[in-house]
């Protein structure tokens, strides 16, 4: 089983692990007894990638193919609605970032009816306006003109 | 200080109204994501964590290890009600206690869930009570190469007793392990895979990490099922079990009991294999093993007590050795860090208002779930018709907010946008996240401990061998990944 996902998967891996190696290329790795800032991350970068090996070259080994099914679509839809809070929030408050949030965060879902994301957006507003500004006391703006 | 006495001293402390109140809080909001599916504890947590920067440490803890526990009770009433379990740990509550419910006894199987939970709750309190000093005592004789060895084995540990593949669990502890490494290096100010991105010099913060690669991720994979859910709607007649009932779950209870509590003492399982492991006991026990599955109630009591067992036991490794065995464990390792207090051996003896106060809340904590679960198990079954188009959104919000109030720093929000596409590729391709979190935690204190060792013992790697507790450790570690090992070149041989 797991098939097909484990060649990906262990690609993954090794790919991280070349990425750690790479990275670590200017790190002092220092000796055993007096260790550098690059001995742990080599260290961790080699094991990573013997272990990617492992788990692509077993995978490859066998027969059955489960099909890996992607959805991207609920998934870009809530990192959108999750970057555009992280821009907006600085920028114009926290009501507009939140206003802009929930519309994008319910496009991804299948389910979600229009009226509902509308009073859902502005309930969830003066909520989080109450809760977090009023009674947390973090210190946000709710509207930056 | 006697146990006597530092039960008092923690019963005073978490007797103040405040702390019942947080306590409270606690409770009741892990109850509720723990009927709610598609939110789990670990989220939960994770998204709260920022606000309890805001709160006292003691209020704080007993807050988040309310949500906790109270999951586990939350997890049983949907698994009884609806053959659909909130949380993994519920997971075999399924098996019978759906079937009792459909056969009209939905009540009783609530009733002795929730007393069996209790039962377990008292008695991994006191086990905490009685065995979390002492094994802090203990641990002050650790040196660095106990520690290394010790931090070792947790996270083998995590990686392969975990549900999933354990070579991929491996490959995710050391993946954690790499993230922990980004910012600066503490031996010599090295700012280490930052790239020059100054919110990376300080690394990457662990909300960030916990929100985007749990509750993100969760979230985008949630949206791709479609809703099955329909709720059972019967009527719940009575819910006190009769005599007959309670008698037949006693002692399930005591085993699912003495079964959680050893899986939660162990690095890396937690109360999902405890709750599974009972339940097979139960069933190997039995004298007619034929009625599990058709609504047998020792099969609701043995899990149930073994997975709040294991939750309330996970703690003292957490707060005794400062090394978490679960993810959520980690979570709340994270927050005693970021309250200022350094889990560990000391824990106990220097901040014992902290230790002991969480103690006697853990058991107050249960006591309320019982008393409040039973006369409110109306409310929880009305919340669960919440439609998941609502929730999502919301716990969108909180993940936006939670990240964004740590730092206010827009970046700490994008990075977590990133981990939750990370997280979504990493769970497609059935990859667990939960060891992933383990090795972040630890991977910082980890090096600095192998740095240690290796200086002390002048680059002799033997010194992990040549100290008796070190060399325990080691030796159970290789153990592990040897059965491991073996159980996996089977594996191999039987495909081909």
């Amino acid at each position: 089983m797991h098939l097909h996902r484990d060649i990906l998967a262990g690609t993954l891996f090794v790919v991280i692990g070349a990425a750690a190696l790479l990275g670590a290329r200017g790190y002092p790795v220092g000796t055993a007894m007096q260790m550098g800032p690059g001995y742990f991350p080599v260290a961790l970068g080699w094991i990573l990638i013997l272990l990617g090996a492992l788990v692509g070259l077993r995978a490859a080994r066998a027969r059955d193919w489960r099909p890996l099914a992607w959805d991207w679509r609920p998934l870009a839809w809530i990192s959108v609605s999750i970057l555009a809070f992280g821009f907006l929030m600085p920028r114009f408050g926290l009501v507009p970032a939140l206003l802009a949030m929930f519309p994008l965060a319910a496009a991804g879902g299948r389910q979600s009816r229009w009226h509902e994301v509308v009073v859902l957006t502005l309930a969830m507003s003066a909520f989080a306006a109450a809760v977090f500004v009023y009674g947390l006391k973090l210190p946000y703006r709710l509207f930056i003109f | 200080m006697g146990v006597t006495e530092s039960l008092a001293l923690g019963f005073q402390v978490a007797l103040s109204a405040q702390n019942l109140a947080y306590c409270f809080a606690g409770v009741a909001l892990g109850t509720l994501i723990g009927v709610l599916p598609g939110i789990g504890p670990l989220s939960t947590i994770g998204l709260l964590f920022p606000i309890t920067f805001y709160l006292p440490s003691i209020p704080a803890l007993i807050m988040l290890a309310g949500i906790y526990y109270g999951a586990q009770y939350g997890g049983a009433i949907t698994s009884i009600l609806l053959n659909l379990p909130g949380e993994t740990s519920s997971a075999v509550t399924c098996l019978d206690g759906y079937p009792m419910a459909r056969g009209g006894r939905a009540g009783a199987a609530l009733a002795i869930s929730a007393l069996a939970s209790f039962l377990a709750g008292c008695i991994g309190t006191l086990l905490i009570a009685l065995a979390g000093p002492p094994l802090g005592e203990w641990a002050l004789a650790f040196g660095s190469a106990e520690y290394f060895s010790l931090m070792l084995m947790g996270l083998v540990g995590s990686a392969v007793l975990t549900q999933g593949d354990a070579v991929k669990g491996l490959a995710m502890v050391v993946v954690g392990l790499l993230i922990g490494l980004i910012g600066t290096d503490v031996n010599s100010g090295l700012a280490r895979y930052a790239f020059d991105v100054p919110e990376l010099v300080d690394g990457v913060g662990f909300t960030v990490i916990a929100v985007g690669l749990f509750a993100v991720a969760e979230i985008a994979t949630n949206l791709e099922r479609r809703e099955p859910q329909t709720a059972y709607t019967g009527a719940l007649t009575s819910i006190m079990p009769n005599a007959a009932e309670l008698a037949r779950s006693f002692w399930p209870a005591m085993r699912g009991t003495g079964v959680g509590a050893f899986f939660g003492l162990l690095p890396g399982t937690g109360p999902a294999l405890s709750s599974f492991a009972a339940y097979m006991l139960e069933k190997k026990i039995a004298r007619e093993p034929a009625r599990f599955g058709k609504g047998a109630i020792e099969g609701v009591a043995a899990p149930e007590a073994a997975n709040n067992a294991a939750a309330q036991a996970s703690f003292i490794p957490t707060l005794t050795l400062g090394i978490p065995g679960t993810a959520v464990m980690t979570l709340m390792l994270g927050a005693m860090v970021m309250q200022g207090v350094t889990p560990g051996p000391q824990v106990v003896t220097a901040n014992p208002e902290l230790f002991w106060g969480i103690v006697a809340s853990m058991w107050i904590g249960n006591l309320m779930l019982l008393v409040l679960n039973l006369p409110l198990v109306g409310v929880w079954v009305r919340l669960l018709r919440i439609p998941y188009r609502w929730l999502f959104p919301c716990v969108v919000m909180f993940c936006c907010v939670g990240n964004y109030s740590v730092n206010n720093n827009p970046v700490d929000v994008y990075l977590c946008a990133a981990l939750g596409v990370f997280g979504y590729v990493l769970a497609k391709l059935e990859c667990e996240p939960a060891p992933l979190l383990l090795g972040y935690v630890l991977g910082p204190l980890m090096e600095e401990h192998l740095r240690r060792a290796m200086l002390l013992s002048r680059g002799d790697p033997t010194v992990f061998f040549t100290r008796p507790i070190s060399l325990v450790f080691m030796v159970a570690t290789l153990l592990v990944l040897l059965v491991t090992l073996k159980g996996l070149d089977l594996r191999i041989a039987r495909r081909e």
